[in-house]
């Protein structure tokens, strides 16, 4: 049961990023991969939400697996994340490649701190 | 809009708008092929998590390995789809392996949820341990997994010494 819920959520969650991806990736011009980095905090605003609900005692028992391990768990991605880290090391642009890796992990430690207190406040 | 990146092949693995083929909007199939393969690469996420549950306060080693080995494995991926062949590959791989199932077996959500969560415990010194090694090791994989399968690839394709012509760009 809890599987069939974590497969629904992830045959959204991962088409949901690739057309966010593509979305961000058509709007600037810098070689700096934004579409990943937009969709990975995105996700851990949403876990961050979805955890602070939880803690509040509201939401379902199947809203995390549907909701975090398969819609947010294949929204955001880590294999994408880092190859175009590798990449972006590859090619010369170290300083981008420290700046994606610093950035999305702050950046996704701030998110899951801004969804959990959101949700708290909302569900307390 | 967006212009050339110098060098050949862009950053981002998922999403190459420098590639005039992957410009026009996606066909229902290639989005098919991603929802199928997120489907997979979560639902073997689910699993390692079933079988190897994180304590409260310990490391979460299920989803540090879950995405240090989807790291290497698209470091795999990647150079056998754009630089190993010599003839392109399906249009279909790279979304059903490369977006699909590693994208969905790979999660930034979670590790970033794990990592606050041992902060908010009160294990500093092992949130702070799961956040460098899983960058670390992620990196590590990934530029091992490509170097490894440059070398093997790029000996395997290489034309035979005296014959004209190199290998072309898959």
């Amino acid at each position: 049961m809890n599987w069939l819920l974590v497969v629904a959520g992830a045959v959204v969650g991962a088409p949901l990023r690739y057309l966010t991806d593509r979305a961000v990736q058509s709007r600037h011009d810098s070689v700096f991969p934004w579409g990943t980095f937009v969709v990975n905090a995105a996700a851990c605003l949403l876990l961050g939400g979805l955890t602070g609900a939880v803690l509040a005692g509201a939401g379902s028992s199947g809203a995390v697996p549907l909701l975090g391990t398969g819609l947010c768990g294949a929204l955001s991605t880590y294999s994408t994340f880092s190859y175009e880290t590798l990449r972006l090391a590859e090619r010369g642009w170290k300083f981008l490649a420290v700046a994606n890796v610093l950035g999305s992990v702050l950046v996704g430690l701030g998110a899951v701190h801004l969804g959990s207190q959101v949700a708290r406040q909302l569900f307390a | 809009m967006t212009r050339p990146v110098p060098g050949g092949e862009a950053i981002d693995p998922d999403v190459d708008l420098h590639v005039p083929a992957q410009r026009a909007e996606p066909q229902g199939r290639v989005l098919a092929a991603i929802a199928a393969g997120g489907a997979l690469g979560a639902s073997a996420r689910f699993g390692v998590g079933l079988l190897w549950p994180a304590g409260p306060g310990a490391f979460p080693w299920a989803t540090f390995w879950i995405n240090v080995s989807g790291c290497a494995l698209i470091g795999v991926l990647m150079v056998l789809i754009s630089e190993g062949g010599r003839s392109a590959p399906h249009p279909l791989v790279r979304p059903f392996l490369g977006v699909g199932v590693l994208g969905g077996f790979t999660t930034f959500s979670t590790y970033a949820v794990e990592f606050s969560g041992l902060l908010d415990a009160g294990r500093a010194q092992v949130a702070l341990a799961y956040a460098g090694l899983t960058v670390a090791a992620a990196l590590g994989a990934v530029w091992a997994a490509a170097s490894v399968t440059r070398l093997v690839a790029g000996s395997a394709v290489r034309p035979a010494p005296g014959r004209p012509g190199g290998r072309g760009r898959g």
